[in-house]
């Protein structure tokens, strides 16, 4: 696509080197690091190590695809570290041995994360009530019905397929592969059915959406649910992994897929992003992690680190557009 | 003699659009100067460059016979001119006292607010003015009026010597606007400078000293009442150029696309009836808040009405939502572009398949070429100019913007089109375009409201008129057999 006409050479260049930056600019810094991280230390490009940070960034990656559909629609989505636990104790009570076939605990735990999704959307569209608080209230109160469903005790004996989900399938770990499997479907999704293009109309500008004849309500209401069902499949393969169903898992998780989400060029404020950008952020963050874990550096500076490249990516994303 | 103020050879534009051309004014102390003209004649943007919240392109403002350049409207404040606006902004929560002196309260020492002063020096004001307010009222519980007053306090407390009033009476009462012309005649009378922009003639009339008209960005002439009459100042105001017209095809027969009876909306509009037949422009004039949008946003369920019937074909809808009028055949294209007409960031294409994108989709899956080359075609039949149908919107220009916002309406296929100012904001040569669609759309056999502010526009496209003043329908013309000053003298408040 041409850049529309310009005044000037310099104006002209500083365009194309915007929309190259928007397109492949996350990427070249995936590029940049991983590139760095090589030539620092060698173990950085070992397949064990490759596959290491796959399993790292994989819980975080889904709980980033689903925050992605909300943060479109210009919402925000504050209750899924607490789903990721509630859901994870919620199926591993039907994953003693002998109870229930394996797919019936998965099954309950992303369809308990999709309900406690739907409320969200529910109360938000219907209540008009600000995504933030609601989805804080929420947080809270998912968090205590974990403990309460518990009995404020880790959930174990698990049985052995359910906890097979946290191990390998050919080599991979299973919750890498549902990450791709997830994010391909997203991606399809969001490009090429109608409420794919609705959740980026929503969040551009909902006046304008409601005028051209969207249900915006409902549309908002299936983002948050989508999202609560991608944190319930979180929970499952959490509680697979850790093979328990601990009430306190997930603490901060939400803040963690945010901000891969906004790292990956979706804005807060909604209509913009997607989820090429999101994976390559929730990459990107498990690439910084691993390698300042290789090179290390403690975890108290990389938490600073994180922080910085949270705020740069924005500033970044704000000022090309701009 | 010297002016207090003299704006010299103004010009502005707005993306392109030239919206001011070299106009001159000039205002001396302790007069009431008056500002007229049509809706969309510059009067507002000419008077945010005197206030400061817009620079001039070029140009000169002379305060005192000093040449000033204001960054913002602080800047213009201190220097002694106030605007007092349309829409009031003050802070709600805050207290009469904490309004009139914000920004320059008194402080004690360690840099507190001296409430004990602040108040006193509230109450002087008020009493200078004889006004009965108390400094200690939030401003969300006061009357629009009330509200009025405390910004005239502001610019007092400011020490402003020009105050500039933008339609102050048109949410005012008869009692209320009798209250505000005597604080007129009180300021005049201290020297104060009042810049009043009104389309009420008569208050013109009986308040003003001297009078400027403005047309199309223009200054057309600035005289003393003492030498004007209101027939004077209407043909000023008009002018006398009309459009050629186009040739009319009126067809009245069968049954209506749409009648709206009895329609209304509290505070709004009331008592509100038409119908337009396949192949008819019906045309709505009126002045700036005389409800024409309010009505074409009720019909179309933006803001749904609370009385009355819409029919479409003779069949009752319901309409409480767009979703619903959309169903029923009904398409809006909104004068409020930003807000109702576009999603910003999203591409050309995007946008226009927004209301229609169904139409594409086979088992839940777009079919992005049956898309792309519906999206070319309105490309090509508009003549829309972009980088590329996946440009965002927000980066074209209006005229552009407004020919995707009307091709989504059409690709929805409704049978009523409701335009709302189809051609504000863009360049002559797009409104020139967007006319022959209209025209276009029309012989289609497509049932046309038109609202527009612009007369010659109105007067050259409908095969009739109706006439809304203060929400109510004044006058049903023929535009064959009207003129400018005619529909004035029907859309002026009574």
């Amino acid at each position: 696509m041409p850049p529309a006409p310009a005044h000037s050479t310099p104006a002209k260049s500083t365009r194309a080197w915007n929309h190259w930056f928007a397109r492949f600019g996350l990427a070249f810094a995936l590029l940049v690091v991983g590139a760095t991280l090589a030539l620092l230390q060698p173990q950085f490009l070992t397949a064990a190590n490759l596959l290491n940070v796959a399993r790292q960034i994989s819980i975080n990656g889904i709980l980033a695809v689903g925050v992605t559909y909300v943060l479109l629609t210009g919402g925000v989505d504050l209750s899924l570290g607490s789903l990721v636990a509630l859901t994870g104790v919620v199926a591993a009570t039907f994953a003693h041995p002998g109870d229930w076939p394996v797919i019936v605990p998965i099954t309950v735990g992303v369809l308990c994360g999709a309900a406690c999704g739907a409320v969200n959307g529910l109360v938000i569209t219907q209540g008009r009530i600000a995504p933030f608080i609601v989805t804080l209230g929420m947080m809270t109160a998912a968090r205590g019905l974990a403990l309460v469903v518990s009995h404020g005790r880790p959930v174990s004996n698990l049985s052995e397929p359910f906890v097979a989900l946290g191990g390998n399938v050919a080599g991979f770990p299973v919750q890498i592969l549902v990450l791709l499997a997830i994010a391909g479907v997203s991606g399809l999704f969001l490009a090429n059915t109608r409420p794919g293009r609705y959740l980026y109309a929503v969040g551009g500008n909902e006046e304008a959406s409601r005028a051209a004849g969207l249900n915006v309500p409902a549309i908002k209401t299936f983002a948050y649910t989508v999202s609560g069902a991608l944190a319930g499949l979180a929970g499952v393969l959490l509680a697979a992994r850790i093979t328990t169903g601990q009430p306190n898992a997930g603490v901060a998780y939400e803040l963690d897929a945010i901000a891969a989400a906004v790292i990956g060029g979706t804005s807060l404020s909604g209509g913009v992003g997607g989820i090429a950008g999101t994976l390559l952020g929730a990459l990107l963050m498990g690439v910084i992690n691993n390698g300042l874990d290789l090179l290390n550096v403690s975890s108290y500076y990389q938490q600073i680190i994180k922080g910085v490249i949270i705020i740069g990516a924005v500033w970044l994303d704000r000022r090309q557009r701009n | 003699m010297g002016w207090l103020l003299e704006a010299r050879d103004i010009t502005k534009s707005f993306s392109g659009i030239r919206v001011l051309n070299g106009v001159s004014l000039t205002v001396q102390s302790g007069e009431v100067h008056a500002l007229v003209g049509e809706n969309g004649a510059g009067k507002s943007t000419l008077m945010k460059i005197l206030a400061g919240l817009h620079a001039p392109d070029s140009g000169a403002l002379l305060l005192d016979g000093q040449p000033v350049h204001f960054r913002n409207a602080h800047a213009a404040l201190k220097a002694g001119i106030a605007m007092i606006s349309q829409e009031l902004m003050p802070f709600p929560h805050l207290t009469v006292a904490e309004n009139v002196f914000m920004g320059q309260e008194p402080v004690s020492s360690f840099g507190w607010i001296n409430r004990p002063a602040l108040k006193r020096q509230t109450e002087e004001l008020l009493a200078q003015l004889g006004v009965s307010l108390s400094p200690a009222s939030r401003m969300r519980d006061l009357r629009v009026s009330e509200m009025q007053t405390v910004e005239i306090l502001k610019a007092l407390a400011h020490r402003a010597k020009l105050i500039i009033m933008d339609e102050p009476t048109s949410a005012l009462s008869d009692r209320e606007a009798e209250a505000l012309f005597r604080i007129l005649q009180d300021l005049r009378q201290r020297g104060t400078a009042v810049i009043y922009i009104s389309h009420k003639l008569e208050e013109v009339f009986r308040l003003a000293d001297r009078v400027t008209v403005l047309r199309d960005g223009g200054l057309v002439a600035t005289q003393d009442l003492a030498d004007t009459t209101p027939e004077m100042l209407i043909t000023l105001m008009v002018g006398r150029s009309l459009n050629p017209r186009s040739l009319p095809t009126p067809q009245r027969t069968g049954q209506p696309s749409l009648s709206v009876c009895g329609l209304g909306k509290t505070g709004r509009f009331e008592n509100v009836s038409f119908d337009v037949h396949p192949g008819e422009i019906l045309g709505i004039a009126g002045l700036m808040g005389a409800g024409r949008t309010d009505v074409l946003n009720a019909i179309y369920g933006l803001h749904p009405a609370d009385a009355g019937e819409i029919r479409v074909e003779d069949h009752p809808v319901t309409v409480a939502k767009p979703r619903d009028a959309l169903r029923a055949g009904i398409g809006l294209v909104s004068e409020d572009r930003k807000q109702f007409g576009f999603v910003p960031w999203l591409g050309v294409k995007q946008n226009m398949t927004l209301a229609s994108l169904r139409r594409w989709c086979h088992l839940g899956r777009i079919d992005h070429d049956a898309e792309n080359r519906a999206v070319e075609d309105q490309v090509q039949a508009f003549g829309i100019r972009s980088a590329g149908n996946d440009q965002p919107v927000v980066r074209l220009s209006g005229g552009n913007q407004q020919k995707v916002v009307l091709a989504r309406s059409l690709l929805a296929e409704p049978k009523i089109l409701l335009l709302d100012e189809p051609t504000r904001g863009i360049d002559i040569a797009a409104k020139a375009e967007v006319h022959e669609l209209i025209a276009r759309l029309a012989e289609t056999g497509k049932a046309i409201v038109l609202v527009s502010s612009e007369l010659p526009e109105l007067l050259s496209l409908s095969h009739r008129l109706l006439v809304l003043s203060e929400g109510r329908l004044t006058a049903e013309l023929d535009p064959q057999r009207t003129s400018q000053e005619e529909i004035l003298k029907f859309a002026m408040p009574r």
